[in-house]
């Protein structure tokens, strides 16, 4: 039984989809259920996930110039490996727009810390529980997310010197 | 003035560079891929040292010669410009590699477009990175410049697309920025 099949047997109401490509698994799982997942991910001894290797997310404003519809704005991604049993697997979260909050993993993989920082720096998804969800890349003073795709590709906000 | 005195000032003038332009103390202000051609200059097969530059300060105080060595973020900006303020008088900035002439190919968010609208620059030196025989050429050409006593006063204003006199900014903080920022809302 691959990890997919095993979060797909566990968790069949809160997987929205799954698809593997040459042997790289992904489940898209509702964002209530993420701590669930997690913990499940991590602490099941038959997948024994102990190594977040990533975390990011994705904008997909206007994708593929509208043409592909998609329900939320955002994605957060999790890519999960295990050193026992040289698995992987990746875990996509789709974010509303309106509410771009999700619960915080820091707490089961510590390496999460930074990552959701960054991704609240470049991207301004919450982490609910975070123990210090500032910006991480970014100065204090940088207003706005700089990976959102409408943030301006040419907004310059120097601290000193001329906006150039 | 007599022309004893004259040619004495003169000579003396000269005097001093000759002794500046072999005895530069740099400050190496090293933030990325550059800053292994720039060891590789500094070391011992292309070797800083016979040009008297062989001894890196790592205190602005001590510093003649400021090295801006690879990309410098919005972020890092003002710690650059209060290192440069602290240096003391007479002092240099050598621009290493295209990111601190220009930015190089980072147009976007987080890069400073050239360290030349922060502080006057006097050598630039491009490349990505510069070879180390870039570097020293244009290290030679430093010390002409300091021979002749000259000093670049002039900040890039890259919205009007015009040099200006340092002057300008003198005085121009974070502090002020912000206060600046405050009042504008």
């Amino acid at each position: 039984m691959t990890p997919l099949q095993r979060v797909q047997e566990k968790f069949s109401q809160e997987v929205i989809e799954t698809h593997t490509f040459r042997g790289d698994e992904t489940v898209i799982i509702r964002s209530n259920a993420l701590r669930a997942v997690a913990q499940f991910l991590k602490e099941t001894p038959e997948l024994d996930f102990n190594f977040l290797m990533d975390l990011t997310a994705v904008d997909y404003l206007n994708f593929a110039d509208g043409q592909i519809k998609r329900e939320a704005r955002f994605e957060v991604v999790y890519h999960f490996y295990s050193l026992k049993h040289n698995h992987r697997l990746r875990l996509k979260v789709p974010i509303e727009e309106k509410h771009p909050e999700i619960d915080t993993i820091s707490d089961l993989w510590p390496s999460a810390n930074w990552y959701e920082r960054e991704v609240w720096d470049m991207f301004g998804i919450q982490f609910q529980g975070h123990p210090n969800l500032k910006r991480i890349l970014m100065y204090e003073e940088f207003q706005g997310h700089p990976l959102r795709k409408d943030y301006p590709f040419n907004k310059r906000q120097p601290l000193v010197g001329p906006v150039n | 003035m007599s022309s004893a005195s004259n040619f004495f000032t003169s000579k003396l003038s000269d005097a001093l560079g000759w002794a500046r332009k072999y005895s530069i103390f740099q400050y190496p202000f090293v933030t990325a891929c550059c800053g292994m051609e720039y060891m590789a200059t500094a070391a011992s097969h292309y070797d800083i040292d016979r040009f008297g530059a062989g001894f890196p300060r790592f205190s602005p105080r001590q510093s003649d010669v400021l090295f801006v060595v690879g990309t410098i973020s919005h972020k890092m900006a003002p710690v650059l410009k209060m290192v440069y303020d602290q240096m003391c008088e007479p002092k240099w900035v050598v621009a290493f590699g295209v990111c601190t002439c220009t930015g190089g190919f980072y147009d976007n968010y987080a890069t400073v477009m050239g360290i030349d609208t922060i502080i006057p620059v006097d050598i630039y030196i491009p490349g990505c990175p510069p070879r180390p025989e870039n570097v020293l050429d244009g290290l030679m050409k430093l010390q002409e410049k300091i021979q002749r006593g000259e000093q670049s006063r002039i900040l890039y204003d890259s919205r009007t697309k015009i040099g200006r006199p340092a002057e300008f900014q003198q005085g121009y903080s974070i502090q002020k920025h912000l206060e600046d920022r405050e009042s504008s809302v």
